[in-house]
């Protein structure tokens, strides 16, 4: 009868590591929230934002922009929130709400100006703070803001490997300190001259594509951090 | 008939009035000769309240292009008070805003109505050190401030680190337009929160990325 307990204490040794396993991946799949990018194009309505250099409303090159990268990183799969489409005012409060209600994982803040070079990314001015219940609806990026320089350092990138000048900096921005979600307010501005550069207005189109595909590219490269952590 | 008392005393006070009018006439020819002194003196650079020699002080000035904040000294006759000191301090930055060739050009030489100053609340604990300057900017310079989160900021934070270098009391920063609170300098940058004025140091200032650099390839 040896031989059946020595069958018997394989079994028991099988089923220790099985017992030991975490739960099933598909449950823990479902835990995890959807990759959710929100996109905020500033301004709108009667808030017609800066007068940009051709005599444009910066309202109207955000709102370019943000449909034009909706539609590339709708078209590599991600799932984007709008918080305006058409020409309409939206308050601050309104557009946190919508982020925060998708429990985003990715918020960009567009914006445009006629000063400057490049593109200026920003994060919130806020101090980091740790994790907690109730959340501070006016601070509430300060839990994020680690999160916010980790994707702006992924937009960063992106936008040099695509030889844009970028200005890295801290502001306090509405709606960016109640935001509860990594979230960089990335302002667009003319491309000035240089040696080799020819200058470029927010409104060209070819300097927003190109723009808009770093950012897509960023936000890909911030989905595969995203699914790691 | 009158009195030889009377007499003697018409006589005296004949004499005090001669006096007087003397004493008056070389008052007068004092005054003449200061005034004329005064005059004949080259002029003297007036500054608001002015009461003592130029001081080196440090403004800090921004650049556009690149984002940065560079620190240049200068001499100016700051006043005794302090509220006038902050003041003449802004009424400068501002008025390099305005110079030509200006790297942070703005279309106003002056934008400051008043500074006022306040003591730091009282938290739990030892009191703070320190106080908080209110700048209560005019409606004049809000118009006149390029709009956009870069040179909105960049305004806010060369404000607060030239008060900061040179008032180093003050340890955080309020602004108001034409003494109202405002949501933004001009649709941009939060006026609604008290700033750190440490925070705005030239370490804190926005920094280039080594993408900064590269240009675009037409």
């Amino acid at each position: 009868m040896r031989w059946i307990e020595v069958w018997v204490l394989a079994l028991a040794l099988q089923a220790v590591p099985q017992a030991a396993q975490p739960a099933p991946a598909p449950s823990t799949q479902a835990a995890r929230p959807a990759f959710v990018v929100v996109i905020d194009a500033a301004h709108g309505g009667s808030d017609s934002g800066a007068r940009l250099g051709n005599g444009t409303a910066e309202k109207a090159v955000t709102l370019g922009l943000s449909v034009r990268l909706r539609s590339t990183l709708q078209a590599r799969g991600v799932t984007v929130i709008t918080t305006r489409e058409s020409d309409a005012a939206v308050a601050p409060l309104n557009r946190a709400e919508t982020a925060n209600h998708a429990h985003a994982a990715a918020c960009l803040v567009i914006h445009a100006t006629a000063t400057g070079s490049g593109v200026h990314l920003y994060t919130s001015g806020l101090a980091a703070s740790a994790p907690s219940r109730p959340m501070p609806w006016q601070t509430a990026q300060a839990q994020y803001v680690t999160q916010s320089v980790k994707l702006e350092s992924e937009i960063d990138s992106a936008l040099a490997h695509a030889q844009i000048p970028v200005t890295l900096g801290r502001a306090s921005v509405q709606p960016m300190d109640n935001l509860a979600c990594p979230a960089v307010a990335v302002e667009i501005a003319p491309l000035v001259a240089g040696h080799v550069t020819a200058g470029k207005d927010v409104s060209d189109s070819g300097y927003q594509k190109s723009v808009a595909d770093a950012l897509a590219a960023a936000v890909e490269s911030w989905r595969s951090d995203w699914k790691q952590q | 008939m009158i009195s030889r008392v009377h007499k003697v005393l018409f006589l005296i006070m004949l004499l005090a009035c001669v006096v007087m009018a003397a004493f008056l006439i070389r008052l007068r020819n004092r005054a003449q000769d200061r005034l004329h002194a005064e005059a004949a003196m080259p002029p003297a650079e007036i500054t608001e309240g002015s009461s003592s020699a130029p001081r080196t002080v440090t403004l800090y000035v921004p650049n556009d292009l690149d984002a940065s904040i560079t620190a240049v000294q200068r001499q100016i006759a700051m006043p005794a008070d302090d509220n006038a000191q902050a003041r003449v301090l802004l009424d400068n930055l501002i008025a390099a805003f305005h110079a030509p060739g200006s790297t942070h050009p703005m279309s106003v030489a002056s934008g400051v109505n008043e500074v006022y100053f306040l003591p730091l609340p009282k938290a739990q604990g030892p009191p703070a050190a320190g106080r908080i300057a209110v700048v209560d900017l005019s409606g004049s310079l809000a118009a006149a401030q390029p709009s956009g989160i870069e040179p909105e900021t960049l305004t806010l934070l060369a404000m607060m680190a030239t008060l900061h270098a040179n008032m180093p009391s003050i340890a955080e920063v309020h602004f108001l337009v034409d003494g109202q609170p405002r949501e933004t300098l001009a649709g941009h940058a939060d006026l609604t929160r008290t700033y750190l004025a440490s925070d705005a140091g030239p370490e804190a200032k926005p920094e280039t990325a080594p993408g900064q650099a590269a240009e675009v390839v037409p």
